[in-house]
């Protein structure tokens, strides 16, 4: 099952926030919403996302009412932030993730983006996504998304070999994988592959082929996961009893850097230790925007069972008390949110109000992964103090540092989690 | 007729008014679990002075971890009444004086203070088992202290039981006829009254010279949190009396008489104690050393000329180092100790560091069941985690320069030339079922033991004498030696000597640090078997790090063995699901955490709990040590 929602302080009934400590000034943050789509037509062996089968679901919280209570959150969206006193911001950028977004019509992803226009407008360029299976997209489909404003896609590919797919219990066909590409491009979406590393049984070679045929397709954006085995999972079942065996770390950081290669080879850069996205010809890149904004800590509202929001400061709380954000997650079982909504309560089923320290370490927690680097004046005396130690150990690049960044070498991408211990002493 | 006395009876034998031919100071000795406990129980209460619904099994193990572990460890004594019907049915009340022993090889002394307390020894058998190691050991200590003894079968309810054969077996070893062996069952209570009867028959009354001045031996001294130090003396010579001043022959120290008594088995404030009388003095005293066992006791106005023999303080035989889990607890634990101390004469120790385990002290123990109890009352009894590094034994070592170090701690061994190491040497006797003979004769040879002699106690039992250097047996001798006798075999022994041996010190590096935690004397033999496993084990315990790790093991300069723990290439979790960023950052929090924990070797980042593993796993679990 999907991993259990934080402890948090509870959150307020009708979903208020902390007041905005801003004055009229609107944030520098830009504003995103994801939008979190709970269905999948079967659950996929290693997957412990807050996603439900129809068998699972049981009645209750059908898939064909879904977008109108997903619009409910959002119109309460619209009212809570401006109840905060937080001065209007367009949505600049739209995830709608899943799940499967994607088992929805395309009617229903395209209802939903029109909701968030009413609720807030869509900022000019703004970059919409929407995952989606290869299995479940036609032209058609696709062509509807891209007319009711969708920008990009991102298929999850996970790999081209036929017994990885299957040890992943992915249905798709691999053989799909060009074709869904090109109709994705031929309805003016830019289109991003998911892969997955370290499945059990997958060599290097197998590995290889996954890049190197999403690579052949052309796209502009790649994300690269190491396969985690969630407890709980089927696949974590599968590998207690010693059915599947799991790659060990080196495997795993093998290959990593062999994708790494080979994307940066074919003229794709990694802008985030898990994503690469095309060089364009004035060096920017075809970065994920909605994604740069988590790791960026932006603000976001998310939609959906089980979805988190992130609203930063200043804020102010009941007591005078200065807040330096407001993070809050949705009850995860579509039925009860659906019945909260329909009640007319906020969804959230927790929070968390976050002090300075905390916010700091978060932000360099979140913002050394990318390759933009991390402003050094976010790092304590002592965090500062072991920059020079990582650059040393060559985790840290040595010239970003010189120029007041944290900047993560490959080496250090492999051990991000290790530097930001480092850095955050 | 109850052989419980009446109310004009029992006037004759109050607390110092009881005449010397009416006391009868007995203790009960036998090898681990034979039953001594539960026999002094039916003893309670066959007399009276324990109620039937006041009783429970085992009844004077008092201290917690004597409850739960099951066996004894500090003697007590009780005073019972008893009342002998003679042939002309003339009824003659007496004082019994009862010490319960405990029956561990590490509590030997325990018992030998006990002895020098009585006139008599009940000798119990389990009639299921019959002779054991510490049978031999204590009887032995018994006839030593010229002790009248009663060998008695225990257990004969027992299906097992083979009553006859064994009484055969203990007639031969204390030179008697097989009738004369009482068979008894402390569980059932058979027999227990006869053998009431007959330590009145057998034990000689005490003797002593009731207008002297006082003298009365220290046995036992103990720390009470509510009445401070409680001691228990043998009145030899004189009369000790509630109020009066007393003296402590050896260092002239004199104290006020708070309180004197007799335990019944609850302490009972008395007039005083008379000629042969056994009971407890408090004098307000808060520290065991002022007050210690085998010191005299005397009136301080009319003090006795010479004091009675004493006994020597027990020895530390084996070292380890104890170190609080936390290092914050450390000013704990030293006051922890210091308690402890106050009770357990036989408890020392020193304050040391290590670079793995930061501040702690090096403790020495009677043996591995002492280290157990004691470390397992500091953490009980205070609240601690402690973590013990492997027992060693005491080495001197001789320079070629003729100097002599002594070293309690295997880091401290010395460097330069070394002319001779000598290591302690145990006589270890070995009773077991002789189809074992030539299991334990192969271990006792990879243990560099030396036999001595061999002998048939029966047509199927053997005792073999060994003498074998104390740090084998502190090692795993015995649990080998139970695997290799299907837990057939007991074993006794007593440190007897020294021998040169070929000793040499083996150091744990990581990445060229020593850890000064694992470092350990070994015989030259067994040096590369000790470096193989303690490397591989480190390997497997140390998480990896940024970079590659060596983890050698050496001897002085040379390198015997050596493991690589490889550099970690990742550690990077990939994904936030849907923006869940709060449990990455609690995850983020728990390592730091876990990181504040480590200690450091160099550059080399090791959770404690892997030195904690690694020195815990090869420590022979002394746990069922305490059990045969
Ligand atoms: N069946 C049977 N069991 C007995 C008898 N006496 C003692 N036991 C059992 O033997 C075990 C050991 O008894 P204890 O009285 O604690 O033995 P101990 O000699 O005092 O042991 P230590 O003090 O540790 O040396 C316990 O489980 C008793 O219940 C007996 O007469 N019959
Ligand atoms: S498609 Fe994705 S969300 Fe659905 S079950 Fe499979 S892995 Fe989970
Ligand atoms: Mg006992």
């Amino acid at each position: 099952m999907s991993p259990a929602l934080p402890d948090g302080d509870p959150a307020p009934a009708d979903g208020a926030l902390p007041r905005w400590a801003g004055g009229s000034g609107a944030p520098q943050r830009a504003f995103g919403v994801y939008v979190h789509v709970p269905f999948c037509t079967v659950r996929c062996g290693y997957c412990d996302f807050n996603t439900y089968t129809a068998t699972e679901l049981g009645g209750g919280a059908s898939q064909d009412s879904y977008a109108t209570t997903a619009l409910s959150e959002i119109e309460l969206g619209a009212h809570v932030l401006a109840d905060a006193g937080l001065p209007a911001r367009e949505v600049s950028t739209v995830f709608v993730g899943g799940g499967t977004p994607t088992v929805l019509p395309a009617g229903d992803l395209a209802r939903i983006l029109d909701g968030l226009r009413d609720a807030w407008g869509l900022a000019d360029g703004a970059e919409v996504t929407t995952e989606a299976n290869p299995d479940s997209v036609s032209p058609e489909y696709l062509r509807t998304l891209a007319d009711a404003g969708f920008t990009r896609v991102s298929f999850g590919m996970q790999s081209a070999v036929p017994h990885v797919l299957a040890t992943l219990e992915r249905t798709h066909d691999p053989a799909r994988i060009p074709d869904v590409v090109a109709w994705a491009r031929d309805a003016g979406l830019d289109v991003s592959l998911d892969l997955i590393y370290g499945t059990p049984g997958e060599s290097l070679d197998d590995w290889r082929t996954s890049v190197e045929a999403a690579l052949a397709t052309g796209v502009d954006h790649v994300s690269a996961y190491a396969l985690v085995v969630e407890p709980g999972t089927r696949m974590a079942v599968q590998v207690r009893r010693g059915e599947l065996t799991l790659p060990d770390e080196d495997d795993q950081a093998a290959k990593y850097e062999l994708a790494d290669e080979l994307l940066t080879a074919s003229g794709l850069r990694w802008y985030e230790v898990s994503n690469w996205a095309r060089e364009r010809a004035d060096g920017s890149v075809a970065a994920c925007r909605h994604n740069l904004a988590y790791w960026r800590g932006d603000d976001w509202w998310g939609v959906g069972p089980g979805a988190h929001s992130y609203v930063g400061g200043p804020l102010v709380g009941d007591d005078g008390d200065e807040i330096a954000g407001v993070r809050w997650w949705n009850v995860k079982h579509p039925r009860r949110y659906a019945t909260m909504l329909a009640a007319g309560q906020s969804p959230a089923a927790g929070r968390e109000l976050l002090d300075a320290p905390t916010a700091t370490l978060e932000r360099v927690m979140l913002g050394v992964r990318l390759a933009e680097g991390l402003d050094l004046a976010e790092l304590s005396a002592a965090g500062r103090r072991a920059v020079a130690g990582q650059v040393a150990a060559g985790l840290l690049d040595g010239r970003a540092a010189i120029g007041g960044r944290a900047l993560l070498t490959r080496r250090g991408r492999l051990l991000a989690d290790a530097v930001v211990r480092d850095l955050t002493d | 007729m109850t052989p419980i006395p009446s109310a004009a009876e029992t006037a004759r034998i109050q607390p110092a008014a009881t005449a010397p031919e009416l006391l009868r100071n007995f203790c009960i000795i036998a090898h681990i679990d034979h039953g001594k406990s539960t026999l002094a129980d039916r003893m309670l209460q066959l007399t009276g002075v324990v109620e039937q619904r006041a009783m429970r099994a085992q009844y004077l193990d008092r201290m917690d971890i004597e409850r739960e572990r099951g066996i004894t460890i500090k003697s007590q004594a009780v005073r019972m009444p008893w009342v002998l019907e003679g042939t002309d049915g003339t009824r003659t009340p007496y004082a019994l004086n009862m010490i319960d022993t405990p029956g561990h090889v590490d509590f030997t002394y325990e018992v030998s203070r006990s002895l020098a307390a009585c006139e008599g020894a009940v000798l119990l058998v389990d009639a299921a088992q019959g002779i054991e190691a510490q049978t031999l050991a204590n009887l032995y200590l018994a006839m030593e202290n010229e002790l009248a003894i009663i060998p008695v079968l225990n257990k004969i309810d027992l299906p097992a039981a083979q009553p006859e054969k064994y009484a055969e077996e203990i007639a031969g070893l204390v030179g008697v006829d097989p009738e004369s062996v009482l068979k008894v069952s402390g569980k059932t209570g058979v027999g227990v009254e006869a053998l009431l009867d007959r330590i009145v028959e057998t034990v000689p009354p005490p003797v002593g010279d009731a207008d002297a001045p006082a003298r009365a031996m220290i046995f036992d001294s103990v720390y009470d949190t509510y009445r401070g130090v409680v001691t228990y003396v043998r009145v030899v010579d004189g009369k000790l009396n509630p109020r009066e001043r007393i003296s402590m022959m050896s260092t002239r120290a004199t104290h006020d008489l708070l309180e004197i008594g007799v335990s019944a088995p609850e302490p009972h404030p008395t007039d005083g104690l008379g000629v042969g009388e056994v009971g407890y003095l408090i004098t307000g005293v808060k520290d065991v050393r002022q007050s210690k066992v085998g010191d005299t006791v005397t009136n301080a106005l009319k003090p006795a000329a010479e004091a009675l023999g004493g006994y020597s303080d027990p020895k530390p035989m084996v070292f380890s180092g104890l170190y609080p889990i936390d290092g914050s607890d450390y000013p704990i634990l030293r006051d922890a100790l210091d308690k402890l101390k106050l009770n357990d004469a036989a408890l020392v120790y020193e304050p040391e560091t290590s670079v793995a385990l930061g501040f702690g002290f090096r403790v020495g123990y009677l043996g591995l069941l002492h280290l157990e109890i004691v470390r397992e009352r500091l953490e009980r009894e205070f609240d601690l985690d402690l973590i013990s590094t492997a027992p060693n034994v005491i080495y001197d070592v001789t320079m070629e320069d003729r100097s002599v170090v002594t070293v309690t701690n295997p880091s401290e061994f010395p460097g330069g030339k070394i002319g001779e190491v000598r290591e302690p040497v145990v006589k270890a006797t070995i009773l077991a079922p002789s189809e074992f003979i030539g299991a334990i004769m192969e271990l006792c040879q990879t243990k560099r033991g030396d036999l001595q002699g061999m002998d048939y106690l029966s047509a199927d039992r053997v005792e073999l004498r060994y003498f074998l250097p104390l740090a084998e047996i502190v090692f795993d001798f015995f649990d080998q030696l139970k695997s290799k006798t299907r837990g057939y075999a007991s074993l006794d022994y007593d440190v007897v000597g020294e021998q040169a041996a070929d000793l040499v010190k083996v150091d744990i590096l990581l990445q060229g640090e020593q850890v000064d935690a694992f470092s350990a004397i070994v015989h030259k033999d067994k040096a590369y078997a000790y470096g193989v496993m303690m490397t591989g084990k480190l390997k497997e315990l140390i998480p990896r790090q940024q970079f590659e790790v060596p983890i050698q093991a050496a001897v002085g300069a040379r390198v015997i063995a050596r493991e690589t723990i490889r550099a970690i290439r990742k550690d990077v979790l990939a994904k936030c699901y849907g923006g869940d960023i709060s449990r990455k950052r609690k995850l983020l929090e728990k390592q730091k955490e876990g990181k504040k924990r480590m200690k450091t070797i160099g550059r080399v980042d090791v959770p404690q709990e892997a030195f904690i593993a690694a020195l815990s796993s090869d420590a022979a679990d002394p746990k069922d040590k305490g059990k045969k």
